[in-house]
């Protein structure tokens, strides 16, 4: 039933794209920290240097995220903000959409709540599953992402990643079982520092998706425990009116 | 002040009706957990009435500014995300009590004579409520406000003849555009809430008319005092009043932890691709409305023939309508109706909340298959209901209220 509404959907809808993502590929869990500021300046420093250049977070405005963070506003000036804008502006990029369709073949995405569209762990597998790919237009593929439609841009941090397989027998046959992924060390970071860095991004991305969950998170404590005294109150109240209903 | 009340009460009945609706009214004592819920239905309501005001204030109701607007609320208006969080999680909160309330009037038989009118207020209450969440949930024009929209508003092209005619009728153009966008801001904001505060005046005022059911399900006004007072009723203020603000109370713990905690309720509230801005050209990969409206979305993915299926979920809703006149006991609490009663409404409750859980899954065949079964289940439970009812074995009521 849903099969056909859809597909009488494809053809009311010209030009349907692809719906990305839908692979079974094991997700790693990001222990991020949203109340680790360094972790968060980082991972701003990151985006801004390396996803920020295609990848606009429009919905989101430099001086919030300095604010947020801890970060000086001269600082956030003069370092983050390289489109030469005033820091109570959204966070556009100078590329056009129409110039990144034209150079990547569609546009990027806008990342401000990409984390609460992927999951902090799609984005922290994601980021790690790049690998060498002679066959796809920018030499690499993704184990989350197949047929990824752009370059791996943290390949200077990371080196060139290569999918690793073995050969054992199976059943007397020598089979290629897919192991894992291994930088060529070619990269200015080792796995770990990588690891970390790819996580300070996510928890950069997680906190951009939505910039009030630490203080929500706060205030919840303080609603929560006023209702429980106001709910002791309100019960002997009703009590004490109740006495004389039999 | 004395002076004053009474110069009001010679111009408008002011204290008559408090003491009518409120000082007076009265209730029978023995209310239980289930009432709640009617005066938490209220409650919501004036909740998503006032945060739905505000919203509406920073809210730009075009395709181009939507989303911005919704994100512009939840980052640059002060407390805007309290008050969005507050709308959404309201929204699902509603379903919650409405349709625990509406359980409640099915155990104790709160539908039958003399309260069929109480109960078919409610029941238009309960359709319109499904309109007004369908159309608020296109308004952040998300990847889910489109695509859901495309999808539900393309079951009506199923009727013949019109179907086509009509799908165009409902979205103003060819596809969900900025069209859609605006008529539906208009029912949202103006139409819809205007029908459903109106709706909710007739339900009480036909509840306040006839006296409220109890767990009993029997009448307390056959036993009166000398001052004609029923021997089992309270006044609803102070008793119920004070009563029912243990139950909002309790009520807030839960709506509160879902907003400050999990406003996205585990991705059912608020649902993931939702964060992402429609594109027409951009398919989900599953396309589930939210899960107030599966159990009914179950049922129409169970029928094979698309025409059918939505025929059988229109029924599905319809059915409940003449639901006071389906059952023809003079019982009207489970409490005394025949085990048969008390195991066809178990069957109908887990029917329910399977269909539910389905409509949220992609289907398999496996699982159109026990779609199919609790879909007979969902209408088995009426068909049933009026055979046995006419000539059921209860057991004998009781004079007066019991605990």
């Amino acid at each position: 039933m849903m099969k056909k509404l859809l597909l009488a959907l494809v053809f009311v809808v010209p030009g349907l794209a692809l719906a990305a993502g839908g692979s079974n590929v094991h997700l790693d869990k990001a222990e991020y920290d949203l109340s680790d500021k360094a972790s968060l300046q980082n991972g701003a420093k990151l985006f801004m240097n390396y996803c920020f250049g295609c990848h606009s977070t429009q919905y989101q405005r430099y001086n919030r995220v300095a604010e947020d963070l801890d970060i000086p506003i001269e600082l956030m000036e003069q370092h983050l903000v390289f489109t030469g804008v005033k820091s109570g502006e959204l966070m556009k990029n100078a590329a056009s959409e129409e110039q990144i369709a034209k150079w990547f073949g569609a546009p990027a995405p806008d990342l401000t709540n990409v984390a609460r569209v992927r999951g902090a762990d799609w984005l922290y597998t994601y980021l790690r599953t790049f690998y060498e790919d002679p066959s796809r237009p920018y030499g690499v593929n993704n184990l989350v992402f197949p047929s990824v439609g752009m370059p791996h841009v943290l390949q200077e941090l990371q080196g060139i990643p290569r999918a690793v397989y073995e050969e054992p027998l199976i059943d007397g046959e020598p089979q290629q079982v897919f192991v894992g992924i291994e930088s060529d060390g070619s990269g200015e970071m080792s796995e770990d520092e990588y690891d970390q860095a790819v996580l300070d991004l996510v928890n950069y991305l997680v906190y951009s998706a939505e910039p009030v969950k630490q203080e929500r998170k706060r205030l919840g404590y303080w609603v929560l425990g006023f209702l429980v005294i106001f709910f002791i109150f309100s019960y002997l109240l009703k009590k004490e009116y109740w006495r004389d209903v039999h | 002040m004395k002076a004053l009340i009474s110069w009001i009460d010679d111009r408008i009945p002011m204290t008559k009706t408090w003491e009518k609706h409120i000082s007076k009214y009265p209730a029978p004592k023995n209310f239980n957990f289930w009432y709640f819920f009617g005066s938490l239905a209220m409650l919501v309501l004036v909740n998503q009435l006032l945060t739905g005001i505000w919203l509406t204030m920073h809210y730009n109701p075009t395709a181009e500014g939507a989303f911005a607007s919704v994100e512009y609320i939840m980052r640059d208006v002060p407390w805007g995300w309290l008050l969005r969080y507050m709308h959404s999680t309201g929204a699902s909160a509603f379903f919650v009590v409405v349709y625990l309330h509406m359980y409640r009037g099915l155990i104790y038989g709160s539908y039958q004579k003399p309260r069929e009118l109480l109960w078919l207020f409610g029941m238009l209450i309960f359709l319109v409520l499904m309109a007004e969440a369908f159309m608020g949930y296109i308004l952040p024009w998300g990847q889910m406000s489109y695509w859901g929209a495309q999808v539900i508003i393309s079951l009506f092209g199923a009727i013949p003849v019109i179907g086509d005619d009509l799908t165009l009728w409902i979205r103003g153009d060819y596809v969900v555009s900025g069209a859609t966008l605006n008529r539906f801001f208009a029912l949202h904001v103006v139409a819809l809430p205007l029908v459903l505060v109106m709706l909710v005046f007739l339900h009480i005022i036909a509840l306040h008319e006839v006296g409220s059911n109890n767990p009993d399900g029997i009448e307390i006004k056959k036993n009166k005092d000398a001052n004609g007072w029923p021997k089992d009723g309270i006044p609803f203020h102070p008793y119920y009043s004070v009563k029912d603000i243990v139950g909002v109370v309790g009520f807030l713990f839960f709506f509160c932890f879902v907003i400050f905690f999990m406003p996205d309720g585990g991705g059912y509230f608020l649902e993931k691709p939702n964060f992402e801005i429609a594109n027409p050209l951009k398919t989900p990969e599953h396309i589930a409305p939210v899960w107030y409206f599966t159990p009914f979305y179950a049922i129409l993915r169970a029928i094979p023939d698309k025409l059918g299926g939505v025929i059988m979920m229109g029924l599905s809703i319809l059915v409940l309508f003449i639901l006071p006149w389906l059952d023809r006991c003079k019982v009207k609490s489970w409490r005394y109706r025949s085990m048969l009663h008390r195991i066809n409404i178990a069957q109908f409750i887990v029917c329910f909340i399977i269909l539910g859980v389905l409509g949220v899954l992609p289907p398999t065949e496996g699982r159109t298959l026990l779609a199919q079964i609790t879909t007979f289940g969902y209408f088995a439970f009426f068909v049933l209901l009026w055979f046995y009812s006419k000539n059921e074995a209860t057991k004998p009521l009781p004079e007066r209220l019991t605990k």
